[in-house]
C-alpha cells in the first residue's frame, strides 16, 4: 500500500521490484524516468515521506505505507505550479527527459531552503544529470522561485 | 566558482532586418506544458497487452569466435516467450548494406553476431519474457561457447602485418582510404618561410550519452506484414533504407512512430541492428515486444563518437603569420562495424580549411575497424574532429613561432567581405564575420585585462591561460558527398517534408517529417505558420513527433546534421505558403473577388479593401471539407498541403573531390580562461564566453539553449568524458560512475553573445546551429596549452584532458613535444 500524489494503491510486488519500475510499470505513472542503472542520473527522483530519493535505488517493498510525491502531483487542477511555469518561462528544459526528476529535486530544495543561493541551487540538483541545457537555465528557473518568495 | 554571469551589457549586434510577426520572438514552447507535468510520451512509456520484454545476451569478449549458442535452458523458464540467435538472423535477413567501396563493402553486419563477436557488449542472442527481470534471468541461462581471439584496440596498428583481421571477408581492417589534394601543397611549402611539423594529435572517443537510452516497442501485423515501431530513432528515413532490404520487405512495411525523445545527438541514428532483432522477435512470437537499452549497454555497445588520429602534420607558414594550408595523415577509428561511419571519411571536408583562408591542403584519410564499440554520428559529427585539428594547428603554430593567437586567427580567418566564400574544395561558406565574433568573445572574458589576471593568479600559485575555439557548424548536407566515398551510391541533394492543413473546424494542423528530440520543433514550426497564415502560434497545432503514416516525410527525413531551421522550416514555410494560396482562392470564390484581393489576418480571410468582409478560418475549413455544393468544378484545392523543401545542390566532382557539400555555415567562437594548479594538474574553467552566429534566429531562447547545451557537452568532452579501453578491449567507463558528464556544480560561469549574419541561401535566412562544432573542446585545449607555456611549452595533443594528463604535461613537457619541429623553408 502506498499513497502516490494523494491516491492510494495496493499491489503485490516481487521483492526485487525497484520503486521506479513499480511506479512506472505497475501504477502507470510514467512521468518519472530512468536514465541509468547506477543511481547517478536522478531522472527517477521522487519525494518519499518528505525525503528526496532516487527511486531506482529503493525497492518497492521498502516504500510500503509511504507517501510518495512524483512529478504528476505538482500541478493542481491543471494549473502548473510556480516552479513548473518557471521552467517553461526560462527555457529550463529541452528534451524534457530529466525534467521530472529535476523538478522533484528542486521542489525538495525549495521546501528546505526557500531562498537558495546559486551555489545552493547547484548543490541541490547535483544528483540530476541534464544533457541538453548545461544547467544554465535550470539554475535560473529555480533561483527565480527563491526570489519570488 | 559557479556563478552564471550575465554580460554587463548585452553584447548583441543585429544585422538581420527587424522581423515583423512571430519569427524572432521567444514564444512559450508548445512542448513544455506536457513535459513539465510528466505527460510527455517517450517510447518506454508505451504499453501493449501481453507484451514481452527483450533482453540481449552480449559478448564478454572484444574478439572471439562463437562456437555454439544454447538457448534451451532459458526456454524452459515459465513466461519466457522465446529467443533469437545469430544463426536465425543469418537465415532470416540479409546483411545491412555497406556504404563504402571495398574493403569496407565486404564487411558483413547483421542484427546479431553471426559466427564471431567483435566488441564487448555485441549482442549475440536475445530473449523475450513477461517481465524485464525475468528476461534478464533468462539471458543468464543462455550458454554461449566462445573461442577468444586477439583483439585490436589501437587503430594505428590496424594495418600492421600481424594485426588481427576483424572481418575476414574484407581481408583487411581498412574500411576506406583516399587522398584529398587541393591547391598545391608543395608550392605552398616552397612559398613559406617556415614549416611547422607536428608528429601526432589524437581526438578522443566520447559520446553525448543522451539521458534516455535507445529502444522501441514493436508490433507486427500478421495480416499486412507490417511492423510498427514506437521508438526513438532520430533518422527513420535512413533507418528504413537500412532495415527494409535486410528484412526483405518493401519500405512501407516499416512504420516508425516517435513522440518525445530524451535527447539523441546523433547517437540514435544507428539503431537498425537492434530494431531488426526486435522486428524478427515480434514476428516470430506474434507478440508485441519492447526493448529498452540499459545505460551500461548504451555506453558499451550503442554508438560512440569517432576517434581520430592526426599524424605527420606539416603546416607552411609565412613570417607574417599567414598560414598557407596543411598536410595530414588521418586515421579514423570506427570501431567494429562501419555502419554510418564511412560518411565520416568525407563529412569533415565540409569544413576543410576550418574558419581559415587556407588554400593548399592534402589529407590522406584512412578509416579502420577495431574491436571497440561501433561509432555513429555524434553532435559535431566528423567536422568537430577536423575543426579541433585546425584549431590545434593554429595554436601550436602560434606558440612555436611566437605569434599572438588572436592576431594569427584574424590574419587567417575568412574575412567578412569575402562571403560567400568558396573553399579550396568547392564548399561555399554562406555568410559570417568571424573576427567580429572573436572580438565579442574576448570582450566577454575581459581579454584586455588578461595579463593582470595572469599575474594575480600567479600570486595565488596558479597558472592562468586563455584559449579560443573558432568553429563552424555546417548544416544541411548535400548527400552527393557520399559519391566521393563510393561513386555507386545513389544519394544526393537533401530534402524535408511538412504538411499544413486547414481542418473542418478551422484548425490548422501541421505535421513534420523531422524527428524532434528537444529542439522545440512544434514551437518554431508554429511561429513560421502563424506568420504566413495571419494567426497566432496558439492557433497552430503541430503534431508532436514523427509518424511514417502521416506521409509527411521523405527518404532523407530526420533530425540530424544541424538543419531543421533550414530544411524542416523550409518545408513548413512551403506548405504554409501553399495553404495560404488555397485559402485565398477559396475565399475569393465565396466573396466574389480575385485571390489577390484577399489577405489572411487575425484568423480570417478578408478583403484587403474592406476588412469587415471576412470569412473566419472555420468557415473556409467547413465549406471545402463538408459543405461544398456549388463550388466550381475547376477549383482544385485540398486545404491539405504537402511540400517538399529541396535546397539546390549539384553532384560534386568525384575526381577532384570538389563541390558544395553543405548549404549553411553557422559560426561559434568561444573563449575560455582556465587556472591550473601546477602541483596537481587540477584545473578550473574560471571564465567562459560563447558567441554564436546562426543567421536569422527564429526563437532566440531556443538558440541560446542549444549554445548552452553544446558548450556543456564540449566542456565535458574536453575535461573528463572519455571511452578508454584496456588492452583486452574492455571499456573502462561503462556507466555514469566512471564516465563523468558535467553536473550542475561542474559547469563554469557562461556568458553568451551573438550576431546575425543572415544566410543568403535559405528560405528564412536561418542556419542550422544545434551541433556547435565542439568549440568548447578547442577552447579548453587552447587555454590549457596557453596556461602551461611557462612550464616548458608542452603542447596539448589530445582532445580530452583529465587532470592526470595535465599533471603529465607539467612533469614531462618534452614528451608532448616529441617530433615537433620548425624548419626554415
Amino acid at each position: 500500500m502506498v499513497d502516490v500524489n494523494g491516491a492510494e494503491y495496493e499491489r503485490e510486488v516481487d521483492a526485487r521490484r525497484l520503486l521506479i519500475h513499480f511506479v512506472r510499470d505497475d501504477l502507470g505513472l510514467t512521468g518519472s524516468h530512468i536514465g541509468c542503472d547506477t543511481g547517478n542520473c536522478g531522472a527517477c527522483s521522487m519525494i518519499v515521506d518528505g525525503t528526496l530519493v532516487k527511486s531506482c535505488m529503493m525497492l518497492a517493498v521498502q516504500a510500503d505505507g509511504a507517501r510518495i510525491e512524483t512529478v504528476e502531483g505538482l500541478a493542481e487542477n491543471g494549473e502548473l505550479s510556480g516552479l513548473q511555469q518557471a521552467f517553461s518561462d526560462k527555457h529550463a528544459l529541452q528534451c524534457g527527459y530529466c525534467t521530472p526528476g529535476m523538478l522533484m529535486s528542486a521542489t525538495a530544495l525549495l521546501r528546505s531552503n526557500p531562498n537558495p543561493s546559486e551555489e545552493e541551487v547547484r548543490k541541490g540538483i547535483q544528483g540530476n544529470i541534464c544533457r541538453c541545457t548545461g544547467y544554465v537555465n535550470i539554475v535560473e528557473a529555480i533561483k527565480s522561485m527563491g526570489e519570488a518568495s | 566558482m559557479t556563478e552564471t554571469v550575465a554580460p554587463p551589457k548585452p553584447l548583441v549586434v543585429e544585422e538581420g532586418k527587424p522581423q515583423k510577426g512571430w519569427i524572432g520572438q521567444n514564444v512559450p514552447r508548445k512542448e513544455d506544458k506536457r513535459l513539465v507535468q510528466g505527460e510527455g510520451v517517450f517510447f518506454d512509456d508505451i504499453r501493449r497487452h501481453e507484451m514481452g520484454y527483450v533482453h540481449f545476451v552480449r559478448s564478454p569478449y572484444a574478439h572471439a569466435r562463437i562456437k555454439s549458442v544454447d538457448v534451451s535452458k532459458a526456454l524452459e523458464l515459465k513466461e519466457v516467450y522465446g529467443t533469437l540467435t545469430g544463426d536465425e538472423v543469418a537465415i532470416l535477413t540479409d546483411p545491412f548494406f555497406e556504404l563504402s567501396i571495398p574493403p569496407g563493402a565486404h564487411m558483413k553486419d547483421y542484427a546479431l553476431a553471426v559466427g564471431r563477436v567483435r566488441f564487448v557488449g555485441e549482442p549475440v542472442a536475445a530473449v523475450v519474457a513477461s517481465t524485464r527481470e525475468l528476461a534478464r534471468d533468462a539471458a543468464e541461462l543462455i550458454e554461449v561457447d566462445y573461442e577468444p581471439l586477439t583483439p585490436l584496440v589501437d587503430a594505428r596498428k590496424a594495418q600492421d602485418d600481424d594485426a588481427p583481421i576483424l572481418h575476414e571477408e574484407a581481408g583487411s581492417n581498412v574500411v576506406w582510404e583516399g587522398v584529398f589534394d587541393w591547391g598545391d601543397f608543395d608550392a605552398a611549402v616552397a612559398e613559406a618561410d617556415h614549416v611547422v611539423k607536428i608528429k601526432e594529435l589524437h581526438f578522443d572517443r566520447f559520446s553525448s550519452t543522451p539521458l534516455e537510452c535507445s529502444g522501441c516497442l514493436v508490433e507486427y501485423n500478421r495480416g499486412t506484414g507490417q511492423w510498427t515501431m514506437y521508438c526513438n530513432h532520430q533518422m527513420p528515413g535512413v533507418g528504413a533504407i537500412w532495415m527494409a532490404p535486410a528484412l526483405r520487405v518493401g519500405i512501407d512495411k516499416l512504420r516508425f512512430v516517435t513522440q518525445d525523445i530524451g535527447g539523441a545527438f546523433g547517437n540514435k541514428i544507428c539503431l537498425h541492428p537492434y530494431f531488426v532483432a526486435c522486428c524478427l522477435l515480434a514476428r516470430k512470437l506474434n507478440r508485441a515486444v519492447q526493448w529498452t537499452e540499459w545505460r551500461t549497454d548504451q555506453h558499451t555497445a550503442n554508438a560512440h563518437g569517432n576517434e581520430r588520429w592526426f599524424q605527420e602534420i606539416e603546416v607552411p607558414v609565412k613570417s607574417d603569420g599567414t598560414m598557407l594550408g596543411f598536410k595530414v595523415k588521418a586515421v579514423d577509428d570506427c570501431g567494429a562495424f562501419p555502419r554510418y561511419e564511412p560518411l565520416g571519411c568525407i563529412i569533415w571536408a565540409q569544413v576543410t580549411p576550418g574558419c581559415y583562408r587556407w588554400r593548399n591542403i592534402r589529407v590522406d584519410f584512412t578509416q579502420v575497424t577495431t574491436n571497440k564499440s561501433p561509432v555513429s554520428p555524434n553532435r559535431g559529427y566528423s567536422r568537430m574532429q577536423h575543426l579541433w585539428f585546425t584549431e590545434r594547428v593554429v595554436d601550436i603554430v602560434a606558440s612555436e613561432l611566437g605569434l599572438d593567437p588572436v592576431e594569427v586567427r584574424k590574419r587567417n580567418y575568412v574575412k567578412h567581405e569575402e562571403f560567400p566564400y568558396e573553399t579550396p574544395n568547392g564548399c561555399v561558406y554562406d555568410s559570417g564575420d568571424y573576427a567580429r565574433c572573436l572580438d565579442i568573445a574576448l570582450e566577454l572574458v575581459g581579454y584586455d585585462s588578461i595579463d593582470e589576471r595572469r599575474a594575480e593568479a600567479e600570486s595565488r600559485g596558479k597558472l592562468l591561460g586563455v584559449g579560443i575555439g573558432s568553429t563552424l557548424d555546417s548544416g544541411t548536407n548535400n548527400f552527393g558527398q557520399s559519391t566521393l566515398l563510393n561513386p555507386d551510391l545513389q544519394f544526393s541533394g537533401n530534402n524535408e517534408v511538412a504538411t499544413v492543413k486547414l481542418d473542418i473546424f478551422g484548425e490548422i494542423v501541421v505535421t513534420l517529417g523531422t524527428v524532434p528530440q528537444g529542439q522545440g520543433h512544434e514551437t518554431t514550426a508554429a511561429q513560421v505558420v502563424s506568420d504566413i497564415l495571419g494567426c497566432t502560434p496558439d492557433d497552430v497545432n503541430v503534431r508532436p513527433g514523427h509518424d511514417t503514416y502521416w506521409n509527411s516525410h521523405a527518404g532523407l527525413s530526420g533530425t540530424y546534421a544541424s538543419q531543421f531551421a533550414v530544411t524542416g522550416l523550409g518545408a513548413v514555410k512551403g506548405a504554409a505558403d501553399m495553404l495560404a494560396g488555397e485559402m485565398k482562392k477559396l475565399a475569393s470564390v465565396v466573396l466574389g473577388c480575385t485571390p489577390d484581393d484577399v489577405e489572411l489576418a487575425e484568423g480570417r480571410a478578408r478583403l484587403k479593401a474592406n476588412p469587415e468582409v471576412a470569412l473566419p478560418f472555420m468557415a473556409l475549413g467547413a465549406i471545402l471539407n463538408a459543405n461544398n455544393a456549388g463550388l466550381p468544378e475547376d477549383l482544385e484545392i485540398t486545404l491539405n498541403c504537402r511540400y517538399m523543401y529541396r535546397p539546390y545542390f549539384e553532384l560534386p566532382d568525384k575526381e577532384r573531390k570538389f563541390g558544395n557539400l553543405t548549404l549553411t555555415y553557422a559560426t561559434q567562437i568561444h573563449a575560455c580562461v582556465v587556472e591550473i594548479d601546477p602541483e596537481t594538474g587540477v584545473y578550473e574553467i574560471v571564465d567562459y564566453a560563447a558567441v554564436d552566429d546562426c543567421g536569422v534566429r527564429i526563437h532566440p531562447q531556443i538558440v541560446e539553449g542549444q549554445v548552452h547545451g553544446a558548450t556543456a557537452q564540449a566542456l565535458g568532452a574536453a575535461t573528463h568524458e572519455t571511452f578508454p579501453y584496456d588492452e583486452d578491449g574492455n571499456l573502462l567507463t561503462p556507466n555514469f560512475y566512471d564516465y563523468h558528464v558535467p553536473h550542475a556544480l561542474d559547469m563554469p560561469p557562461m556568458k553568451t553573445g551573438y550576431i546575425e549574419s543572415a544566410s543568403p541561401f535559405t528560405p528564412l535566412g536561418a542556419k542550422g546551429m544545434g551541433e556547435g562544432g565542439g568549440a568548447g573542446i578547442h577552447a579548453v585545449c587552447a587555454a590549457l596549452q596557453n596556461a602551461l607555456q611557462s612550464r616548458g611549452k608542452p603542447i596539448v595533443t589530445d582532445s580530452c584532458n583529465p587532470y592526470h594528463r595535465i599533471w603529465s604535461l607539467l612533469r614531462d613537457p618534452d614528451a608532448s613535444r616529441e617530433g615537433l619541429e620548425v624548419t626554415a623553408s
